[in-house]
């Protein structure tokens, strides 16, 4: 057997993580537990970099796999990954680091505690991503909850026990249902194991409530209308480090869930259910879309437009075409780079103003230049500009929709519009104008450790924007061979 | 001539209980000596039990009254372990309160010895006399803090609502003797005739008393004082072990005379253990002392156990003794952070005493977040499988009402174990609490929490040695 690379990736963060829970806790600058943190999700980044280059890009099977007895004659330790799998494992590696080079500036009390969590994170959501086993994979998912929790909890805002409570409860409420789904799969089939089921797939009659289990644990975590209450909450209450790792991650687990199981497993009821997630996802475009114009708090508004592009994702997703599910895709990572910036960017003058209000802002531009220019970057990023990764995934969303069906393309068309409506009202708002309030002259410009986050999460953002091939490529074959297993399985029954 | 080694465990505590309690009335100050040599009791029987019976596959002595098999000797070795965990934190919480005395570690004994002949009881009138043996001890148990007040009352209620619930039971068996002219398990299961609907009543009536022990909705009312106002340790053991030997009494009673009268009890427990599982839940939201909230939250844990038990499936009784024994552990973790409550020589309750604990003691509250987080059956904790094991055995039966209400009831339960979590964490901090805590204390915590936190690693052991027990 070769070497475990999956199984080291999901285990060396919490090794870390151990290693961190032996340093010494001083209170304020712990530069020893930041360094160890920091060590730990660069190898593991370059771990998945290895990865990555060493994937085969031609074939669909999954690659890296490891099978081992885990619960006699029931369950079977299994991961590995495939095209699409692979890439949201590297965004993952990817956004930690940053995560942790950010928390300087956030997180006061209790740094250690707050690397920890992150890393522990680290391997939950690495794990939910390679899991190739049902109850592998939900006990990855749902394990997320408790470091999340904390960190909300522990490190969040003024109203954070409430936020907390409501993201523990929602996402646990949705999950429950899943489990009961896992366990009936595998009474119905003899079996866990996603490959095996892929093969036999699940008798037709059974797939509809199957279906719906599973979707409510992922409606809530995309999250879709109406149950994407609990984002703005959590996010807005979040310290800047959490909110990246939620927006950045977290939401993916549920579009990868949609793709890699609701797809996958129930390609039945996937059919029958496509139009009541068209439906959610254009309100989810046209109705938060809305409710972000009207937002006075940054970071409310870019949790709101968060979920506005968590609908054209579930909306590509379930477009069933080549394009529509790559755009899917594109557009996860892209939101993953974009929304993590963003969340920064607001961090960034939170930290100096302690305020995110837009309103007391306004005329910046002139002060923190660097900044501006940035934020703009990322800005337009997120409205979906040619030569920005936004675009790429949108534009094959709603190439996507359009083949499939011409009005739900045109009505979430609309919302490419809204998106940029208020994200550029908001920079309007925030960076141009006149400079009213005087504290803001005090302003200084990004500092080392704000300045190379921001251009680590500029680099992708363009480059992916002018020549996506590379990760194209690696979900091609994966995403044509899903859809012509989707077909058969479809023609079959 | 009978083979006596396999009723030796039980054999050799009579006859240590005795002893001890000679040497407690000729030796003076002998309570130290009682206790180390109770425990040691403890151990013995446990390696007796281990080498007499493990490897039997079912046997029966005294004309078919006293049964061992697989189930009765794993339950007996975790009721042994159970009481020698016990007995072993107990020693500090009683020397501070002044009620160190022999009377203890003889009682826990009695008891113990009354539940293991329940374990291993075939026969109405053995299972009744290890009845009786264990409430008795257990009543004077509850009252061992005579000079509180609470003790006394939790002693006084426990006493007047378990007799009445075992004469409800004694009840039930005379009707099951009537009808099927013996008391021995095994000849009623072939006597019995499920178109006698008078024995529905006799099957109630014992469900009822059953209930009652295991503290099941809408029996349960006394759990609540009687595990607020007895001793922390003694209500450390009502929720471990004497519920470890009220289950096997249920499988036994369920599975072998009245597995035929399964339309007649199936609905009976699918009842209780809905209820339990609702009420547990609900009902903690509101406390705020930790022992009520403890008891709350076992009376929802007996639920999910019960739910294995309605399956009527040897995978569902499989899983309900996973289920209690993973608890068990779960328990004695939670309570060995309560027994470290302690601040100059006085011990605290209240869940608002452990407002931010992490601050001051980041070790404790980090226990004490991995049991919380597990008892709320959050993966990858032994409680997220427990639950598990249950829910993949209700399923086997397609009851989907049964795991859906289940599963809801566990995010109910959720909230209060987070409530905890948020005090311990969220909230500003008090005074700091002593830490020259006795070692066995230390030791259970540490060793309990690491069982929970890694028991994902090798979770097939356990069910290898339970998937031997086989009772259908």
């Amino acid at each position: 057997m070769s070497f475990p690379i999956l199984s080291s990736l999901i285990l060396l963060p919490t090794i870390g993580a151990l290693f961190l829970f032996f340093t010494k806790d001083k209170d304020g600058n712990n530069s020893t537990a930041k360094y160890v943190a920091l060590f730990t999700s660069i190898v593991n980044f370059l771990i998945s970099i290895y990865l990555w280059i060493s994937f085969d890009q031609s074939i669909s099977d999954f690659q890296f796999v490891e099978d081992r007895t885990w619960i006699e004659g029931f369950i079977n330790y299994k991961v590995g990954v495939d095209g699409i799998s692979i890439l949201f494992i590297i965004l993952t590696t990817f956004i930690t680091p940053l995560c942790i080079i950010s928390v300087n500036n956030s997180v006061k009390n209790r740094l250690r505690d707050f690397l920890i969590a992150i890393l522990i994170m680290e391997s939950f959501m690495i794990g939910v991503f390679c899991a190739l086993d049902l109850v592998v994979f939900y006990l990855f998912f749902e394990a997320g909850l408790i470091p999340m929790f904390l960190i909300i909890g522990i490190w969040g805002g003024p109203k954070r026990v409430y936020s907390a409570f409501k993201f523990f409860l929602y996402t646990l409420l949705g999950s429950v249902l899943m489990l009961v789904a896992i366990i009936s799969i595998y009474w119905i089939s003899g079996t866990t194991d996603v490959v095996k089921l892929y093969e036999i797939g699940i008798d037709a009659k059974y797939q509809n409530l199957l279906w719906l289990a599973f979707f409510s644990s992922f409606a809530v975590k995309t999250p879709m209308w109406p149950v994407h209450t609990w984002l703005p909450d959590a996010h807005v209450e979040a310290p800047t480090a959490g909110s990246v790792l939620l927006a950045a991650i977290l939401l993916k687990m549920a579009g990868y869930g949609f793709i890699r199981f609701s797809l996958g497993l129930f390609p039945v009821a996937s059919e029958v259910f496509t139009p009541l997630i068209y439906t959610l996802s254009v309100i989810a475009i046209i109705f938060t879309s809305f409710i972000a114009l009207m937002q006075e708090d940054m970071k409310k508004l870019i949790a709101y437009s968060s979920v506005a592009h968590m609908g054209f994702v579930t909306l590509g997703i379930f477009t069933l075409q080549q394009q529509g599910i790559e755009g899917s895709i594109i557009q996860m990572i892209s939101h993953g780079l974009v929304s993590a910036a963003l969340f920064l960017c607001v961090g960034v003058v939170y930290d100096r103003m302690h305020s995110r209000m837009i309103n007391s802002y306004g005329g910046i531009v002139a002060i923190i230049p660097k900044y501006s220019i940035l934020f703009m970057l990322f800005t337009l990023a997120a409205l979906g500009l040619p030569g920005t990764s936004g675009f790429i995934g949108e534009f094959l969303i709603l190439m996507g929709a359009f083949k499939d069906n011409f009005l739900v393309a045109v009505l979430a068309s609309l919302g490419v519009i809204l998106g940029a409506a208020y994200m550029l009202w908001l920079y309007k708002r925030v960076v141009f104008g006149k400079l009213v309030n005087e504290d803001l002259k005090k302003m200084l410009d990004l500092n080392k450790s704000e300045y190379l986050i921001l251009t680590c999460l500029a680099i992708p953002t363009l480059f992916f924007g002018f020549y996506p091939d590379p990760l194209i490529n690696t979900i091609e074959v994966s995403v044509s061979d899903l859809i012509n297993m989707h077909n058969i399985n479809l023609a079959s029954k | 001539m009978e083979n006596l080694n396999l009723i030796l465990p039980e054999i050799f505590i009579s006859l240590s209980i005795m002893f001890l309690l000679v040497l407690g009335v000729f030796k003076k100050n002998s309570s130290g000596i009682t206790f180390n040599l109770s425990l040691f009791v403890f151990l013995i029987s446990a390696i007796i039990a281990i080498n007499e019976t493990f490897s039997v596959n079912r046997e029966t002595l005294f004309n078919g009254s006293v049964v061992i098999d697989k189930m009765s000797s794993f339950m007996k070795i975790i009721t042994l372990l159970g009481g020698f965990l016990v007995l072993v934190i107990s020693s500090s919480y009683l020397k501070i309160f002044k009620i160190f005395n022999i009377e203890y570690p003889v009682l826990i004994l009695s008891s113990v010895l009354g539940m293991m002949v329940m374990i291993s009881s075939n026969d109405l009138i053995v299972f009744y006399m290890g009845l009786e043996l264990q409430s008795l001890a257990l009543y004077v148990l509850a009252t061992y803090n005579r000079d509180q007040l609470k003790s006394s009352e939790a002693g006084l209620k426990y006493f007047v609502l378990s007799a009445l619930s075992s004469g409800l039971l004694l009840y039930g068996c005379s009707l099951i003797y009537g009808f099927s002219g013996s008391t021995n398990f095994d000849v009623i299961s072939t006597q019995l005739n499920s178109n006698e609907y008078v024995l529905t009543f006799g099957i109630v009536f014992i469900l009822v008393g059953l209930a009652f022990k295991i503290s099941a909705v809408p029996f349960h009312m006394w759990a609540p004082d009687v595990y607020e106002g007895s001793p922390t340790t003694v209500t450390l053991f009502f929720t471990m072990v004497p519920k470890i030997a009220a289950l096997t009494v249920f499988i036994r009673f369920l599975y072998v005379p009245f597995l035929n009268l399964i339309d007649q009890w199936q609905m009976i427990i699918v009842f209780l253990s809905i209820a339990s599982m609702l009420f547990g839940a609900i009902a903690a939201i509101g406390q705020t002392n930790i022992k009520r909230l403890v008891a709350y939250s076992s009376i929802g844990h007996i639920g999910y156990t019960l739910a294995g038990l309605a399956t009527a499936s040897n995978e569902g009784i499989q899983s309900s003794i996973i289920y209690i024994s993973i608890y068990v552990v779960m328990n004695l973790a939670l309570f060995s952070c309560l027994l470290m409550l302690r601040r100059n020589n006085q011990y605290y309750e209240d869940i608002d005493d452990l407002s931010g604990l992490s601050k001051n003691h980041p070790l404790l509250s980090l226990s004490l977040l991995v049991i919380l987080f597990s008892l709320a059956g959050i993966p990858p904790l032994a409680g997220f499988f427990a639950k598990f094991y249950v829910f993949k055995a209700v399923l086997e039966q397609s009851m989907y009402f049964l795991a859906i209400v289940g599963l809801l009831s566990t995010v109910v339960a959720a909230f209060y174990y987070l409530r905890i979590i948020k005090i311990m964490y969220f909230d500003k901090e008090k005074g700091k609490y002593d830490t020259d805590h006795s070692l066995w204390l230390k030791f259970s915590l540490t060793f309990s929490t690491i069982l929970i936190l890694l028991y994902f690693i090798f979770p097939s052991q356990l069910i290898e040695v339970v998937s031997r027990i086989n009772i259908i």
